[in-house]
């Protein structure tokens, strides 16, 4: 029995472990960045606006990903249910990936455009108002938290190093793109034409500042939107 | 036979026992407070009005402090407690690094668990699950860790003993696929870097479908090696000392580990079925998560089989109960886990309950019951008193908490299977038949009776600690001994 010199040797033990545990990980991980098919190409997808990003990280910071997935599954009941199964290319601007493990709550995936912006401020504010036997917490709070996003800026050029395509335009227009989109006013075909399918006005009907729960609602409007599934042709096993 | 100190030939072993004792207080404390968050987060799911419309107590905020809780502060304290006190008996060595680094440790970790509940519940998360601690976190828990393997290394490499003990094995796999996991897993950018405001953001440099397959890469082996490598090195340990038999089978034990280190790093991809991953990386996932069924098993076996010819000291010994149920749990949990793999499965149970009743038949069942085992073992030992305070106690706590998972997972089952079919009904006219709050409204009641069985380990978890502070006091209940019934058979 040659298994003795793992049993002496504490070093050789200890490679020999690392070894073993790197393989899966590096089959499973590393070609999902250098095979083509992983993620399709598809129009429409973009980076995050200044003010959906914001709106992004308030619903990172609640964990509303620990009910809520924003994975549609390629089944007749969710596609029926949710829309469109979910593309990998509708998450590649994703950090981190928000797809969830349970559903407490629906899928939001495509909640874009589903309700209007007053019904997710009445939702969002006190859930049973709305969906009288919902288990949600009352998000009320984010209509009183006053928001500003100077450093929307570095926050781009984060995500950039991480790979996200933002120009150096968008990085400078960031902070007045922020309000610009929250409140309807200044250079709102800027932010458009940097931000095609981006969602403009007040959106918590407070239009006297901008606040946590404008962001957040920014955000949620856009969801699943970006992708027109008119003209979308899918590849692979998913075309037959 | 004094367990501080033993002599080796020539010269006398002194092992640190400090730091065992603190960190099997501090696994005690984090166990209760974890199991109350739990509870506590249950019962919002059952009534929302217990979220109090504070943006600090929202389930959003608490589940990572729950989570993070029971597995980290808990199982982490666990396993640092009862791998301090395996790896300098079996080697017949001191703690290497002496007093100095494994107080470093202690402290490093408990600071780091504080810096990371403390950010959960002001809103400063990654958004990765059971990776929620944002990069300053991550950082403190990456040093304390090197250290913690320079400790454990140390100590077999300073060892009296020609060969690592198996449990040995096991310990080292958790620690080094933990550190390849949690580096691999939050490599992240800060703001603060690109001149942003905010000290505690960054944002992860993966995105979409690359990180989600590092994620579950790293959460299914942070289940595979934090709560199963580090908890079967327990196994192999303290199942043999509390049942004074040897392990049942050597050439079993090199056979599942190797096994299952190599197979666990596969079984990720199963939480991602039916998602944007690729199909070919999902039939991997699920190839090898069915094959993750032979090395658990393998460690089922040969931990129950330890007891063969010693049955029947589960009829009076309450410890070895609980170590013996944990190891029954584990394999029931490691058989019901590659049976959710099945993508055919999956497309029922992903995003359910019966995924929550899944992970907690393993956590509360297997982790859980396997540590109060080992902690029943070493508080009188530690503190150098006879036995525990009350026996009659430890069988209490058993009882209760074996019906509270019992109420937990069978209420999970149920709701996780009637949510999965209620959401893929139709009616006769082939519209769906419910809408989604109608599946939610269908839960309530499984989500009391869940919260119920949470009461019921919780109460059993207290009774633990009162036994522990009356054993540390040196208070010895006054108890019958517990006796065998007269077995009909003759033997």
């Amino acid at each position: 029995m040659k298994h003795e010199i793992f049993e002496k040797n504490t070093i050789l033990l200890a490679i020999a472990i690392l070894i073993t545990v790197a393989i899966g990980g590096l089959v499973q991980i590393v070609p999902l960045y250098f095979i083509d098919s992983t993620i399709e190409k598809v129009d429409g997808v973009r980076p995050y606006s200044p003010l959906e990003l914001a709106g992004r990280n308030i619903y990172v910071r609640e964990g509303c990903y620990l009910c809520h997935s924003q994975q549609i599954r390629p089944f007749r009941d969710e596609v029926e249910r949710y829309g469109h199964y979910s593309l990998a290319a509708e998450s590649m601007y994703d950090h981190p990936f928000q797809w969830g493990s349970k559903r407490t709550g629906p899928d939001l995936a495509r909640v874009g455009g589903k309700y209007s912006n007053a019904w997710h401020v009445a939702h969002l504010i006190r859930p049973q108002d709305v969906v009288p036997e919902s288990v949600m917490p009352m998000y009320g709070f984010l209509a009183n938290k006053e928001l500003t996003f100077n450093d929307a800026g570095a926050h781009l050029a984060t995500l950039r190093a991480a790979g996200d395509p933002y120009t150096d335009e968008q990085i400078a227009a960031a902070a007045a793109d922020f309000s610009a989109q929250a409140s309807g006013e200044g250079d709102v075909d800027a932010v458009l034409a940097r931000y095609p399918k981006a969602v403009v006005g007040d959106f918590d009907g407070d239009p006297s500042k901008i606040t946590e729960l404008d962001a957040l609602i920014s955000y949620l409007q856009m969801l699943g939107t970006l992708v027109d599934f008119t003209t979308f042709k899918p590849e692979g096993e998913m075309a037959r | 036979m004094n367990q501080a100190t033993t002599a080796t030939g020539a010269s006398e072993v002194v092992y640190n026992e400090d730091v065992v004792r603190k960190f099997v207080l501090a696994a005690t404390f984090w166990g209760v407070i974890g199991f109350i968050a739990g509870t506590f987060i249950a019962f919002q799911l059952a009534f929302p009005a217990l979220n109090l419309g504070l943006e600090w107590t929202t389930f959003g905020r608490l589940r990572p402090v729950h989570t993070s809780a029971v597995i980290f502060a808990f199982g982490g304290s666990v396993l640092f407690a009862t791998s301090f006190y395996v790896v300098q008996r079996t080697c017949r060595a001191p703690l290497f690094g002496g007093p100095l680094l494994a107080n470093f440790i202690f402290w490093g970790y408990q600071l780091f668990i504080v810096l990371a509940a403390s950010g959960y519940v002001l809103g400063i998360t990654q958004g990765k699950e059971y990776a929620e601690p944002e990069w300053y976190s991550d950082l403190v828990i990456t040093v304390v860790w090197v250290a913690y393997l320079i400790a454990f290394a140390g100590t077999l490499m300073t060892r009296r003993i020609s060969h690592i003990y198996v449990a040995n094995w096991f310990y080292l796999a958790f620690i080094i696929t933990i550190a390849m996991l949690h580096i691999g897993n939050n490599i992240t950018l800060p703001v603060i870097l690109f001149g942003g405001e905010s000290f505690a953001k960054s944002y992860i440099w993966a995105s979409g479908v690359q990180d989600a397959m590092t994620q579950w890469w790293y959460g299914h082996n942070a289940v595979g090696f934090f709560l199963t490598a580090g908890f079967l090195g327990l196994m192999y340990y303290f199942v043999p000392k509390q049942a004074e038999r040897p392990v049942y089978s050597y050439r079993l034990s090199i056979i599942h580990f190797w096994a299952l280190v190599f197979l666990y790093i596969w079984a990720g991809p199963h939480h991602l079925h039916y998602t944007s991953l690729p199909d070919w990386t999902q039939t991997l996932g699920m190839t090898f998560s069915i094959m993750l069924w032979m090395p658990s098993w393998g460690g089922m076996i040969n931990g129950l089989m330890t007891l063969s010819g010693a049955w029947e000291k589960l009829r009076t010994d309450p410890i070895l109960r609980f170590l013996i149920a944990s190891v029954a749990f584990y394999g029931m949990s490691t058989f019901e886990g590659p049976a959710m793999s099945i993508k055919a499965v999956n497309g029922l149970s992903h995003y359910t309950d019966w995924t929550v009743g899944h992970v907690h038949s393993g956590a509360l069942g297997w982790v859980a019951f396997v540590s109060f085992g080992a902690l029943y073992y070493l508080v009188p030992k530690l503190w150098n008193r006879t036995r525990l305070y009350s026996l009659r106690l430890v069988t209490y706590h058993f009882w209760i908490a074996t019906i509270g998972i019992v109420l937990y997972i069978t209420a999970m089952w149920i709701s996780g299977i009637m949510q999965g079919l209620m959401w893929r009904a139709y009616d006769d006219l082939g519209f769906l038949q419910y809408s989604f709050i109608e599946s939610v409204e269908a839960m309530h009641p499984y989500y009391v009776i869940r919260a119920c069985g949470g009461v019921l380990f919780v109460l059993g978890a207290l009774i633990m600690l009162w036994n522990f502070i009356k054993t540390i006091q040196g208070d010895l209940r006054t108890e019958d001994e517990f006796v065998a019934p007269q077995s009909a058979a003759a033997e």
